[in-house]
């Protein structure tokens, strides 16, 4: 297997961890090496957060990923994937959940949020995939499924197969809101 | 043996847990606040909070000559607070292994400064250790108890945000319970007084060079020799850089960094053509490997500012850059924010309003300082709101205490800012302290303190009421306010500055992350006149639309402070 690197960036509050707990758990079933780093603090506060994962069959080094280098861009709003596109692979492949949360410079008006991200992206990268997790949510039952249906999306460009995510799905969300979350999954898994 | 996924600050909770460790004292403080959290699901530690770093590092002490293994935790910053006992410490030794761990943060991720505490390690004489990933967390958690034990010394383990907070795989072992060692009473050894100092600075003198002789064979630390052109010596998270970048270069790792294993420095830049320095922060490697008459190259290429990666190593010595989409610097920025909910948002929506001098703290608070209420004028360290509000009115006179607060939070005020009211009293200040009681310590991920009647493993603990507390330090005008009812703050905040006599003002209303709001939406309904006072209390749920204001439905949490503001009763609970 080559080596994977995926970012997850969003805005604090919006669930991004989850993944990061998915996919790490993933790779240590599946015998490999894994490292992630989040930030923690003040992003907490509704700030830009990213999460890293790294997964390797030899040993990973840092835990980061840089600039040009990020297989997969997993973006939970418009904004965060414009900020962090420089770090895809010429190849890579970004999931962009078409939602806009100004940040507070936007709403004071000191500052613009840029205008045609989407646009922007399919011009820049070669395999961009939109699609409205938080309307797929919604109709799922609950808003706060967005990561899941993003995780779904993200899954076919991964090496793990769909019974192996939903195994981790089950063992990782409360029971309650496990077949919430495995419709969720599917549907993003389908879009 | 079982292999997990764990936090780096969990490794090292793991590794003390591993090691026999039987007792933690802490202060919360980002990036170290989840050693001391993840120790306490342990049921052989016993786990506390204390009410700041020194007090928790003194209880270590305290434990150590009692015989135990002992753990404090702590941020670099906090590490200030603690110097006082550490570095004394230093000269007595210990009687149970001994372990301050100090997370730094490069990049001042959550921190008010960059402060490089190797240098605190080096000041106070004691054995420095730094981790690179995840396992050595763990693993030389359990090494430093060891050289603790043996050279009878505190060792500093020494940890950054990027070690503490990436996750990596780690083989987890069972704990060795240790038998408490023997108390025998040694004045000598223990009580650090002028005489017994002389000696005692002569015994660690000893055997800091004695830890320097044996440091070339300690298992933490590895030569791996490739290409002999390139030799880097280096440690912490910037070997793991190293190794990403040059993945063929020669490198000295070094798992102790104070004193520094000089005999291995010297064997290595013998076989390698060039040496090279890779450190965060200060020149601290580079100064002292060059004093040792080895030209080594280090901050000549390198920053001493934030944190490095592994593409600007490779870089500096390949002048390769990566292959991308070039970064859009044009992407406004997301600075945190007040939660939506948030009980400080109705005092600072308040104190922007009547445009007082605010000396603020650290906590989620300090965010009051960011637009659009802005109402923060100076933030220094842990308690200083009361102290600067102090110097300022007897710098510019009584006149200037009617127009500025001090305002910090609960914890803060139990860390370090009772000194500082007691000093108001005592040195007969007339200016006001605005205490933010939201029942929890929120900035570091809600740690308890002791005020919220629970203690670091959840039981019930006595609660200490900060009312009383003030009246006991000589305060004798007290109010307490919710801070969402906004006549009432406004009313305090006017009374309580005039008054020509200390005050303090508590803000009482619990973080919004643990006592949920009702939860429903509301609504701006076609009863808007647009006039946007809603938008000055800065909530995250509210945005323009179209150049009107509207609520985000899944962001609103239902705290109504938008509707307590509005003039004009256009904000509703939605109807479903």
């Amino acid at each position: 297997m080559k080596d994977i690197n995926i970012l997850i960036v969003g805005v604090g509050g919006q669930g991004t961890l989850l993944a990061s707990v998915l996919l790490g758990n993933i790779a240590l079933e599946e015998g490999f090496d894994v490292k992630l780093a989040e930030v923690h603090g003040m992003a907490q506060r509704g700030g830009s957060v990213v999460t890293h994962v790294r997964i390797s069959e030899n040993e990973v080094r840092s835990p980061l990923i840089e600039e040009g280098g990020a297989d997969v861009i997993v973006a939970f709003e418009e904004l965060e994937a414009y900020r962090w596109i420089s770090y895809l692979k010429k190849d890579g492949a970004i999931f962009v959940n078409t939602q806009q949360i100004k940040p507070m410079p936007v709403i004071m008006g000191t500052a613009e949020y840029p205008a045609e991200i989407v646009k922007f992206l399919n011009d820049n990268a070669e395999k961009v995939t939109c699609l409205d997790a938080l309307g797929i949510a919604t109709e799922c039952g609950s808003i706060k499924a967005v990561n899941t249906v993003l995780l779904g999306a993200m899954a076919k460009e991964l090496p793990f197969s769909k019974e192996t995510w939903i195994r981790q799905i089950e063992k990782t969300v409360k029971p309650k809101f496990v077949e919430l979350n495995k419709e969720a999954f599917e549907k993003g898994y389908q879009a | 043996m079982e292999k997990k996924i764990m936090l780096g600050n969990e490794a090292f909770a793991r590794g003390a847990f591993e090691a026999g460790v039987k007792v933690i004292s802490s202060y919360p403080g980002t990036p170290s606040t989840e050693v001391t959290e993840a120790a306490a699901q342990y049921d052989q530690i016993h786990v506390e909070w204390a009410p700041n770093e020194k007090v928790g590092t003194e209880v270590a002490v305290g434990a150590s000559i009692g015989g135990a293994r002992a753990l404090s935790c702590m941020k670099h910053v906090g590490l200030n607070v603690a110097a006082d006992p550490f570095f004394t410490a230093a000269y007595t030794g210990v009687t149970g292994g001994l372990v301050l761990l100090v997370a730094d943060d490069n990049g001042c991720h959550s921190s008010q400064n960059e402060q490089d505490s190797r240098y605190h390690g080096r000041g106070a004489g004691v054995p420095v250790l730094e981790p690179s990933n995840a396992q050595e967390c763990k693993d030389f958690m359990k090494y430093a108890y060891d050289l603790s034990e043996k050279y009878d010394t505190p060792v500093l383990m020494r940890s950054n945000t990027r070690i503490s907070h990436s996750r990596g795989i780690v083989t987890v072992e069972e704990r060795q319970e240790r038998e408490l060692k023997p108390y025998e009473k040694n004045i000598q050894k223990y009580v650090a007084m002028p005489a017994m100092a002389k000696k005692l600075h002569v015994a660690q003198e000893k055997r800091l060079n004695q830890i320097e002789e044996d440091s070339k064979d300690f298992p933490i630390n590895r030569m791996e020799i490739n290409d002999k052109k390139i030799g880097i010596i280096t440690s912490g998270i910037c070997y793991q850089y190293v190794k990403e970048a040059l993945p063929n270069a020669s490198v000295l790792k070094m798992g102790i960094i104070n004193p520094l294993p000089k005999a291995l420095i010297k064997e290595f830049a013998e076989q390698v053509e060039e040496v090279y320095v890779i450190e965060e922060g200060n020149p601290f490697f580079e100064e002292q490997i060059r004093a040792m008459g080895i030209p080594a190259k280090g901050k000549g290429m390198f920053t001493i500012q934030g944190e490095y990666s592994a593409n600007m190593i490779r870089k500096a010595f390949t002048g390769e850059a990566p292959e991308c989409v070039p970064a859009q610097e044009d992407a406004p920025g997301r600075p945190p924010l007040l939660c939506a909910g948030c009980p400080h948002r109705g005092l600072f929506y308040i104190l922007g309003k009547l445009k007082k001098t605010v000396m603020g703290d650290i906590g989620c608070y300090t965010l009051g300082a960011l637009p659009p209420t802005s109402a923060m004028d100076a933030c220094l360290c842990m308690g200083a709101s009361i102290t600067m509000a102090h110097g300022f009115e007897k710098a510019k006179g009584k006149e200037a205490a009617r127009d500025t607060v001090a305002v910090l939070g609960d914890s803060t005020f139990f860390h370090s800012g009772i000194t500082g009211l007691i000093n108001m009293n005592y040195n007969q200040a007339t200016g006001t302290v605005i205490i933010l009681d939201n029942r929890i310590t929120g900035m570091t991920g809600h740690q308890d303190n002791p005020s919220t009647g629970k203690n670091a493993k959840g039981q019930e603990a006595p609660a200490i009421d900060i009312a009383q507390l003030c009246r006991a330090c000589g305060v004798e005008h007290i109010v307490e306010v919710d801070p969402f009812d906004l006549p009432a703050v406004e009313k305090a905040i006017k009374e309580e500055t005039a008054r020509e006599e200390l005050s303090v003002i508590i803000t009482k209303r619990p973080c919004a992350l643990i006592v949920k709001q009702p939860d429903i939406p509301h609504v701006i309904t076609d009863k808007c006149k647009n006039c946007k006072m809603c938008m000055d209390i800065g909530c995250p749920a509210i945005e323009l639309e179209n150049g009107k204001p509207v609520i985000a439905a899944e962001r609103c949490v239902g705290c109504g402070l938008c509707k307590r503001v509005c003039p004009f009763d256009a904000i509703e609970e939605e109807v479903k």
